[in-house]
């Protein structure tokens, strides 16, 4: 407590450095001497993408460190309460946590037991930190759920997890962490997983509570955006280290740092759409300024376009048994038409469950569609088999959401990229080699690549490995199925441009889906709103944007998180 | 992205090391694996060695007296080399000659004297036309051996068996077999466990639907049961026997492992990958999926080697294994056991000492491998 300012913070972070040992010679530094506070009564955001130690900060504030492989340099403090929680006994650790100090995680599906009700985990940690009568837990536990706005709390406090949305679930988690009323509430990525209009009311919640219970929020996340409207104080972690800390005033009118700056600049804005996005190298490197400019790119349907794809009343139903004899029907997609044209986009726009990937999926022919047409140059391909359907194949393509899924881990990328042509039969053995160099190159991956394996690639390069394995084929249509949703958004934004390139030189027709309105929006020339497997609505991408006329679409848009309220437009500060 | 992972993600840091290879780096640093698998490589090469009859190839000839006790205990006091065969001496050329030679030593010379004295026409008959003479003879050279110097041992290394034959040599006749049949069978029931699971986890359905009622049939008889019975059916004593009797019915284990794999890959989003640039189902399922589960399936066969080795044992002991020209770890085991009631303990301690170095190695060596492939386990 030597240091003034810690005075009147609830935590503080001095000189904390973690390091992971990866094995006998190597280790990592996830968190390189970082020192920072945490006030009482507000929300501070810890704001990095994958790799910058944010998670493994929040970790240590915790000691939920792994033992095996982790290790706190010794001069390492975190003060709370007087005490350095880093040198704690396992038994002090544990009276502090849960009670005072607790955490909620991104995933809440995993971090609910499945075979205990939400009401008996929620009764447990009241039951282990309050001296309290067993029909008084379950009464506290009611007046939780309702306070988290669960309906029907006396009845859902038997549910178990599975009967949960997503949503709920995470409403249940932050129950559980409020529960014994603790003074700092650590939140790593409480709202990725979710939906964006459930984040919008799981963000609500959470600022709610911190005003309503007068406690702390250390609010982690990779995107800047979200913390906006909740954050008192930003913090911008890179490689272990803290770039920039402050109010989030300053953090989202007056960045200093250029990486800052970049984090602001890389995510798509809705009312702005650059030639090309931004990325971090414009910003940290000073000979690169110049490759993104203020002039829009123009998207839109001009009237004479040349049809690639049609699609006529697709719908789709999936069956499972029910009872002895019946089959019960779940149409996932109903009655969708549409048309995309050659070298534009089509975007969707929809929540998980709206059928959007069933959809992509039936297009591909990897579902057979249970009613309607698919039309390819005028042909009507929904009805082919055999040599035909495989002839159609490589006329339309996919790049799926999670690259670290879609890759075969035992192939090389060489391999990778020349099955295609392998099945196919394209060109000759000789220039398969000479094909797959030219297209690793073409998305932006050094020639030594080809012999090395998908492990040894960041999610942004194998997505990029991804496209190139489409692209071999010479696809009409590609379909990008949340193809940047995994991705930080530093990365996001190279995807993108690299995708906007390709469409420019090979004339691509996109049908790109996302349930990032931004996104969506950055990349297509019309958008196609989808809600549980309709087309609610239709139409040029602006003026989706600027009109929207079904309520779910506004809905939608409102949710979008804004970044902080007042923050300046920034694309006069860029000019 | 979880912050424990990342360690992880960015410790590859050395070029393009493919999964093998790094299973290899893991397993390298285990010491205990590295000594079984050293263990494992020596029976393999004495397997091949005996396989190629470079050793241990006179493992039935009679070395040493009979129940020749082991080198280390000394020659047994009460047996004289020289006492079971009182005329091995006497050189075979001589006592083929007959006559006068054989009535030196004769015991009923006389009385074959007072034979031939009433029959003087007759003897020079027997002589000539004796029709065993030759056979005797071949029985004398085989028991005797060729050189009269070449006298049966008194003691051997690890000592003799019943018929004096060397212990050590039949351990080494017996690693073969055994190992052969361990390797064979196991390789047979991964072989079926895999192509069964393959497809059945594969295409699911009325395909995985037959393979399931199959594989339950298989195993609702009990275990030994099925083996007399095949062994029964067979009726033929040998090696492949053996070997095809273990493989037919080992293959169930395997089948619902890989068949579990196969549920699980064949949903994932790099199989969705292939399907959607227009791989065959066959492709999918050996190009794509088969290197993926390639760990479970080497952990397995491994994992049964041991066990076949153990049911080869169990299975030549009670009779139902390899034939009687043949020896394998299980008929020494048999033959110890009317051997130990006379103290003579050698043989069964040598086929179990083999036995079990082996199979601990083997089961060793499996441990080590399942973690080197897939250390998310530990």
């Amino acid at each position: 407590m030597n240091d003034d300012r810690s005075v009147d913070a609830l935590l503080s972070v001095r000189a904390l450095a973690v390091s992971f040992r990866v094995d006998k010679a190597t280790t990592f530094d996830a968190v390189k001497g970082i020192q920072f506070d945490i006030p009482a009564n507000s929300t501070v955001a810890l704001v990095g993408e994958s790799g910058s130690g944010k998670s493994v900060t929040a970790l240590a504030i915790m000691g939920l460190l792994p033992k095996e492989n982790a290790n706190v340099a010794a001069d390492s403090c975190v003060l709370f309460g007087g005490r350095n929680l880093l040198t704690c006994s396992a038994r002090e650790l544990q009276t502090v946590r849960g009670a005072e100090l607790s955490m909620i995680f991104q995933e809440p599906m995993s971090s609910l037991n499945p075979v205990f009700s939400v009401g008996f985990q929620l009764m447990e940690v009241l039951n282990r930190h309050l001296p309290l009568k067993r029909g008084e837990a379950r009464t506290r536990a009611v007046e939780l759920l309702r306070e988290v706005g669960i309906p029907e709390p006396e009845s859902r406090i038997d549910a178990y997890p599975f009967e949960l949305s997503g949503g709920q679930q995470q409403r249940v988690m932050i129950a559980m962490a409020i529960a014994c009323e603790p003074k700092l509430l650590i939140a790593d990525e409480p709202t990725t997983a979710l939906d964006v209009t459930i984040q919008k009311q799981v963000l609500e919640l959470i600022s709610q509570l911190q005003k309503r219970r007068r406690m702390s929020v250390l609010f982690i996340t990779h995107d800047l955006a979200v913390v906006g409207e909740i954050a008192d104080r930003v913090i911008v972690m890179r490689d272990g280290i803290i770039r920039e800390q402050g109010t989030a005033e300053q953090i989202f009118n007056a960045p200093q740092d250029a990486y800052t700056k970049a984090l602001l600049m890389c995510r798509p804005q809705m009312a702005f759409r650059p030639r090309r996005l931004p990325v971090i190298e414009d910003f940290t490197d000073a000979h690169r300024r110049t490759q993104s400019g203020t002039a829009e790119r123009s998207r839109g349907l001009n009237d004479n376009e040349q049809i690639v794809l049609e699609v006529r009343h697709l719908a789709k139903s999936f069956y499972s048994r029910s009872g002895l004899f019946g089959k019960r029907g779940f149409e996932a997609v109903k009655d969708v038409s549409f048309v995309v044209a050659k070298g534009k986009t089509l975007g969707i726009v929809g929540e998980s469950g709206s059928g959007k990937t069933t959809l992509a999926l039936t297009l591909m022919r990897l579902y057979d569609q249970s009613t309607g047409e698919v039309f390819l140059d005028g042909r009507n391909i929904s009805s082919l088999s055999g040599d035909d359907l495989f002839a159609y194949k490589r006329r339309v393509q996919i790049v799926f959401q999670n690259p670290y899924a879609s890759l075969n881990p035992r192939f090389t990328v060489g391999q990778i990229v020349m099955e295609p042509m392998v099945i196919h039969g394209i060109g000759a053995t000789s220039e398969r080699r000479t094909l797959t160099y030219a297209m690793l190159e073409k998305v932006g991956l050094p020639a030594s690549s080809f012999t090395k394996y998908p492990h040894e690639f960041s999610g942004g390069q194998r997505q990029r490995i991804a496209i190139a394995r489409c692209l071999v084929m010479r696809p009409e249509v590609l379909i990008c199925d949340e193809s940047v949703s995994a991705l930080d958004v530093s990365v996001q934004a190279q995807i993108l441009n690299l995708l906007q390139d390709l469409q420019d030189e090979y004339a691509l027709s996109y049908i790109f889906i996302s349930h990032d309105l931004a996104v969506v929006k950055y990349m297509a020339d019309e958008i196609m709103v989808m809600n549980a497997g309709e087309v609610v609505e239709f139409g040029d991408s602006d003026d989706v944007y600027l009109r929207p006329q079904h309520p779910y679409t506004r809905r939608l848009l409102a949710s979008v998180p804004k970044g902080w309220p007042g923050a300046i437009d920034r694309r006069t500060t860029r000019a | 992205m979880t912050a424990a992972a990342i360690p992880f993600d960015s410790g590859a840091g050395n070029e393009s090391a493919n999964l093998w290879r790094l299973a290899w780096q893991r397993f390298a640093r285990d010491s205990v694996g590295i000594v079984s698998l050293l263990t494992v490589l020596f029976f393999f090469c004495v397997m091949a060695a005996s396989g190629l009859r470079l050793i241990a190839d006179d493992w039935s000839q009679e070395a040493g007296v009979n129940f020749a006790p082991p080198a280390f205990l000394g020659p047994e006091p009460s047996a004289t080399p020289s006492s079971p065969q009182p005329s091995a001496a006497s050189s075979d050329a001589e006592r083929s000659a007959a006559g006068e030679a054989l009535s030196i030593v004769d015991p009923l010379g006389n009385v074959l004297s007072e034979i031939r004295k009433d029959a003087p026409h007759e003897r020079q008959d027997t002589a000539i036309v004796d029709p065993l003479a030759s056979v005797l003879a071949e029985i004398r050279k085989q028991s005797v051996g060729t050189n009269p110097a070449e006298t049966r041992a008194a003691t051997l290394i690890f000592g003799g068996d019943k018929w004096g034959r060397d212990v050590l040599k039949k351990t080494i006749k017996g690693t073969e077999t055994s190992l052969f049949v361990g390797l064979a069978a196991a390789v047979l029931a991964t072989l079926l466990g895999t192509i069964f699971g393959a497809v059945a986890g594969y295409y699911g359905r009325a395909v995985d639907d037959f393979f399931n009622w199959f594989y339950s049939v298989f195993t609702s008889v009990p275990y030994l049961l099925l083996i007399l019975a095949i062994a029964a059916v067979l009726n033929q004593k040998g090696t492949l026997t053996v070997v095809l009797i273990l493989g037919l019915t080992g293959w169930t284990g395997i089948f619902r492992l890989v068949r579990a794999e196969y549920l699980k890959h064949k949903v994932r989003e790099y199989i969705q990958a292939a399907d959607a640039i227009g791989a065959s189902n066959a492709r999918r399922m050996f190009v794509h999926i088969l290197p993926n589960v390639s760990h479970v399936i080497l952990v397995q066969l491994s994992l049964h080697v041991v066990l076949f080795i153990k049911s080869e044992v169990i299975l030549s002991f009670l009779g139902f294994g390899v034939g009687v020209d043949t020896v394998s770890w299980g008929s020494m085991l048999n033959e110890a056991q009317n051997e130990l009631i006379l103290g003579k303990w050698w043989q069964l301690a040598a086929a179990t000492v083999a036995m079990a170095v082996l199979v601990t190695a083997f089961s060793l060596l499996t441990d080590a491998l399942r973690d080197a492939l897939d250390p998310r386990l530990k």
